[in-house]
């Protein structure tokens, strides 16, 4: 694809599907994803990084979408709200977010979700929160539990203030994952 | 925001080289703060040279017992790292009190480093500021400036450096290793920021295309014994007031080996040289630690509502000693175990 100067061509492996786009070098993956692969599950709340409203998984790790471009992405995998449920079968978060009402309008929420995903990989796999006792073992599965999710959770704002709900249903599918041995969810990366 | 060409580096000179033949490029890493810059219009590049896939991205033992750290490397993976962890647990800690979980993934060692200050006409292209426009003044002076400094500032500008890590770095005494045309240098992380003087547009001693490929750790026996504070408006998730990078080794009650850095109150993070000199030797007791950190504060020039920092930084200090000398008095060093 021959492309101009202040445009590239990229390809993102979004949900599982190569996806081949010209993007201007400008597009962030927020608006690659909105814009270009009529995605709109992640949102964009501020556009700044301060929200955590576009939310998405890049190679298995969080990360705000809205302050990626996407030519520098160029070959990454991601995963979108979109993509977290199994066909019918919902991802036990949503499960977990229906179960507890962990939300009012929604719009949070697909960052939320994504934000949870890697928040139960990053605790099993023993990454430390700013929470965590210095002397947890590196490496060592984090017990969940209200603080450490509170912490962990804090880059997703919610303006219709559904925490109480949303620390519920991250606890309820935590416990599900530790009862479960590790596994189950998306991402990966350690 | 301006168009950009992109181009990704191939290798440090191959970097270098891309920024020596375009005044106007920038080095991406994470984009965390660049990105969010130029949808302020507050960075305009005409090129953007992503270093963030360069391979230095690896947490490396150097022979005499210290820690050379690819500023590739994402804040969260050099926050988890287990030496790290252990050895210099201050700096660990910094890193996870900053920003969120998404932008510590997404964040190198190299851009937090070189991240800029959030005072609020900075951000503002509608607004005057020195730092972002030399010789248009600095509103902030008389205007909105409860975060800025207290210390170190000038009459042209009196930003903060919003940086965590930064503040653990330079409490270590870190090298920050450069690439600057051919030539490699080591630069004391406490050099590489620099306080406003009359250049305020400059927030380190850097110049364009001056590339950071590492970041170098010393062996610090006393750095087991450390720890990072910071006082927010919120409980996570937001830059700090005032923060403090502290490691403290005693015998017998007195003071044997000290570090004090403080976020938060300065262009640059501020090495509490002063208290430290007074401290050795000393009983390690809180009024020792009031002491010494009142002598290192004596020169603050806080503004109009930002003198509340000057007991803030001074509490949180001797709190932080405190602590630190109470860990070692009843012998519970908090260290994880060894693998
Ligand atoms: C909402 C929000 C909250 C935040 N809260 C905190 C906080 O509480 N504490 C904190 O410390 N930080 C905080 N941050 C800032 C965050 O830590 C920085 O944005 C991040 O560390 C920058 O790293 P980066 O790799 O994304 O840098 P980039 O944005 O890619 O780059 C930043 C600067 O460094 C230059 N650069 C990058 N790499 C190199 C290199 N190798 N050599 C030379 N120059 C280079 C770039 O040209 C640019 O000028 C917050 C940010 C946001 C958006
Ligand atoms: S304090 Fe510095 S950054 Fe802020 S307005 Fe003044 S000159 Fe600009
Ligand atoms: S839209 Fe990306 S953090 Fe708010
Ligand atoms: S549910 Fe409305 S913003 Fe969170």
């Amino acid at each position: 694809m021959e492309a101009p100067v202040h445009a590239s061509p990229v390809t993102l492996y979004v949900n599982g599907t190569a996806r081949e786009l010209v993007v201007d070098n400008r597009t962030t993956v927020l608006d690659a994803l909105r814009e270009q692969l009529d995605l709109t599950g992640a949102k964009k709340g501020c556009d700044h990084g301060q929200c955590g409203a576009c939310t998405v998984l890049v190679d298995g790790l969080r990360m705000n979408s809205c302050l990626l471009f996407a030519v520098a992405r160029d070959g990454a995998r991601i995963t979108t709200v979109e993509g977290l449920a199994d066909g019918p079968e919902l991802h036990p978060l949503q499960e977990a977010f229906l179960e507890r009402d962990a939300y009012q309008c929604g719009y949070c929420t697909p960052g939320q979700l994504c934000s949870a995903v890697g928040v139960l990989e990053e605790m099993a796999a023993g990454r430390p929160s700013a929470v965590t006792a210095p002397e947890h073992p590196s490496g060592q599965a984090v017990p969940a539990g209200d603080t450490e999710i509170r912490e962990r959770m804090s880059g997703n704002l919610c303006r219709c203030g559904c925490y109480v709900n949303i620390v519920r249903a991250v606890d309820d599918a935590a416990g599900a994952q530790a009862g479960a041995g590790h596994g189950g969810s998306e991402g990966g990366a350690w | 925001m301006r168009t950009f060409r992109y181009e990704r580096a191939s290798g440090d000179e191959a970097a270098v080289a891309a920024m020596a033949a375009s005044p106007g490029a920038r080095y991406l890493g994470g984009g965390t703060n660049l990105v969010d810059l130029m949808k302020l219009g507050v960075e305009s590049p005409d090129v953007l040279v992503d270093v963030s896939r360069l391979p230095h991205t690896s947490v490396e033992h150097t022979g005499p017992g210290g820690l050379l750290i690819g500023a590739a490397l994402s804040n969260s993976d050099l926050a988890a790292d287990h030496t790290v962890r252990t050895r210099y647990p201050v700096l660990s800690q910094a890193l996870l009190a900053g920003a969120s979980g998404q932008l510590r993934n997404a964040a190198t060692v190299g851009g937090n480093l070189l991240q800029r200050t959030r005072c609020p006409y900075f951000q503002d292209p509608g607004k005057p500021c020195n730092k972002r426009q030399p010789g248009t003044g600095c509103p902030a002076r008389e205007g909105v400036h409860r975060n800025l400094a207290v210390l170190g500032a000038s009459e042209h500008c009196v930003a903060t450096h919003p940086s965590d890590m930064a503040v653990a770095l330079a409490a270590l005494d870190a090298g920050v290793h450069v690439l600057s045309g051919a030539a490699t240098r080591t630069i004391p992380v406490t050099e590489l920021l620099r306080l406003p003087g009359d250049e305020p547009e400059r927030d380190s001693v850097l110049r364009h295309g001056d590339l950071i490929t590492h970041v170098e750790l010393s062996a610090v026996p006393e750095a087991a014994h450390s720890l990072y504070r910071k006082v927010r408006d919120r409980a996570s998730y937001s830059f700090a007031l005032v923060s403090v990078a502290a490691a403290l080794e005693t015998e017998g009650g007195v003071v044997r080996r000290v570090r004090l850095a403080l976020g938060g109150v300065a262009h640059r993070p501020w090495r509490a040289r002063t208290a430290e000199e007074r401290l050795l030797g000393e009983p390690a007791t809180a009024e020792a630690f009031a002491h010494a950190v009142d002598a290192e504060l004596a020169p603050a020039e806080p503004l109009r509502d930002n003198a509340f920092k000057v007991p803030l930084v001074r509490n949180v200090a001797v709190s932080a000693l405190s602590d630190l000398a109470a860990r070692q008095s009843d012998g519970t060093a908090r260290l994880p175990e060894a693998r």
